[in-house]
């Protein structure tokens, strides 16, 4: 199949990223926009590799402090208290609801990790230019794309936490510098797999070749 | 007989005729690159609009409120990013109310101006730019996930006082069913046979115009 199979940037054709028109560039060098939505053409996204990578590296340097700074502090009765975001998965365990803990574990701890370790696999396999199991990587790519929005949960669980339990002087619950970290996280992971492009999966060194700069 | 490039994989294929209600995958990594829609567009524009109104009542109506030792406290979704605001959380406040408020309320705002225009084909260039701009705010709505959030904070909090749902709590709940049924019942191959292209050309015959040269600037 693969031998007689020709994608789009080989036959000169490109194919819009916003309403999928195939259309052929004036000039190859700058494909121009598309004539139908007038999105800006591009064979493959701009700079992928290094976006990817800058964004990449970004959000693991963000991942330390988000997950050794306090995301909560609470103040109850003149004592307060910190935890982190893993403190807050052991409390939601100690206090019985295991399922919960779990969901916010795995949201919080291992999807930025995975997402962390599938970019970064992914664009090692790109740059060293294999082409096995790319049906595999694409799907990993999807997932990526599909799960990488849960990791917003402790977010949202910090904000509405802080935002209801405001009942001085007897007990107030303050955000942390930690949640700012790791919704850093979320948004870096968020944006780096979109400005990768699976297509590069697919490309043999030959095709690369000068087509994704 | 269209011929495209598959989005994920650039293999070059021609689509096939689809049945009513049919779809075509691609042969090499299996992306779907085109449904064939039962019924275009109109049912897409009835549930935006469904979303509209519950978008509002979600983000009016208190989510939850809490009482104890004798007093009552209660949060909207706003409510939440104003106080990681008031507590020196600045961008993260920026960053929930983006997901939670500006996003979605974005995305319900581009689809039912896309989907209104498209009612009378040929319709205008901007139609294209607003659905561009339904697409990019996409990812970034997730009423889902903060749904998930204020239940897992309700129980946290159960710990400590009582809590209640309220009216916007279920609203979220209505948002999170309606927003995958806009996305699942919507074809944007519709929104793109209606819309006038940019280069100027009004509708062309379908498939008379497969590779086009594109214009270089705008």
């Amino acid at each position: 199949m693969t031998a007689t199979a020709l994608t789009a940037a080989q036959a000169g054709l490109v194919s819009c990223e916003t309403c999928a028109l195939l259309s052929q560039p004036a000039d190859a060098a700058e494909p121009g926009y598309c004539p139908r939505c007038g999105g800006e053409l591009a064979w493959r996204r701009h700079r992928s590799i290094q976006y990817t990578w800058a964004l990449v590296i970004a959000a693991a340097i963000c991942y330390i402090p988000a997950n050794v700074l306090p995301v909560l502090t609470t103040n109850a009765l003149g004592s307060s208290d910190s935890d982190t975001i893993m403190g807050g998965v052991v409390f939601l365990y100690t206090s019985g609801s295991w399922p919960l803990a779990l969901i916010v574990l795995i949201a919080s701890v291992m999807v930025p990790l995975g997402k962390l370790v599938a970019l970064s696999y992914l664009l090692i396999t790109v740059q060293r230019g294999s082409l096995g199991s790319s049906r595999e990587r694409t799907r990993l790519y999807r997932m990526v794309e599909l799960v990488g929005r849960w990791s917003m949960l402790d977010v949202f669980v910090d904000t509405f936490t802080v935002a209801l339990v405001q009942l001085q002087p007897l007990m107030s619950v303050e955000p942390g510098p930690g949640v700012l970290f790791f919704a850093a996280v979320v948004v870096l992971t968020m944006i780096a797999a979109e400005s990768f492009d699976p297509r590069l999966v697919w490309d043999s060194g030959a095709t690369r070749e000068g087509r994704h700069g | 007989m269209e011929t495209v490039a598959c989005p994920d994989c650039d293999l070059l294929q021609r689509l096939p005729e689809l049945p009513p209600g049919g779809k075509a995958r691609c042969p090499r990594c299996g992306q779907t690159l085109a449904t064939e829609p039962t019924d275009p567009l109109d049912r897409t524009l009835a549930l935006t609009l469904t979303a509209a109104i519950v978008f509002i009542v979600a983000n009016t109506a208190p989510l939850m409120g809490l009482s104890a030792v004798g007093r009552y406290a209660s949060t909207t979704i706003i409510g939440g990013a104003y106080q990681m605001w008031v507590q020196g959380q600045e961008v993260t406040a920026v960053i929930v109310a983006l997901c939670a408020v500006i996003a979605p309320a974005s995305y319900i705002l581009f689809m039912l101006a896309v989907l209104l225009a498209v009612r009378r084909p040929p319709a205008p260039q901007w139609v294209g730019e607003m659905l561009r701009w339904a697409h990019s705010v996409q990812p970034w709505s997730m009423n889902e996930v903060m749904l998930l959030g204020i239940l897992v904070a309700l129980i946290k909090i159960a710990e400590l006082a009582t809590v209640d749902a309220g009216v916007g709590m279920y609203a979220v709940g209505g948002l999170v069913v309606l927003f995958p049924a806009i996305m699942v019942t919507f074809h944007p191959r519709e929104v793109w046979k209606r819309v006038k292209w940019a280069d100027g050309e009004l509708l062309p015959p379908s498939g008379a115009r497969q590779a086009t040269r594109t214009q270089v600037g705008r």
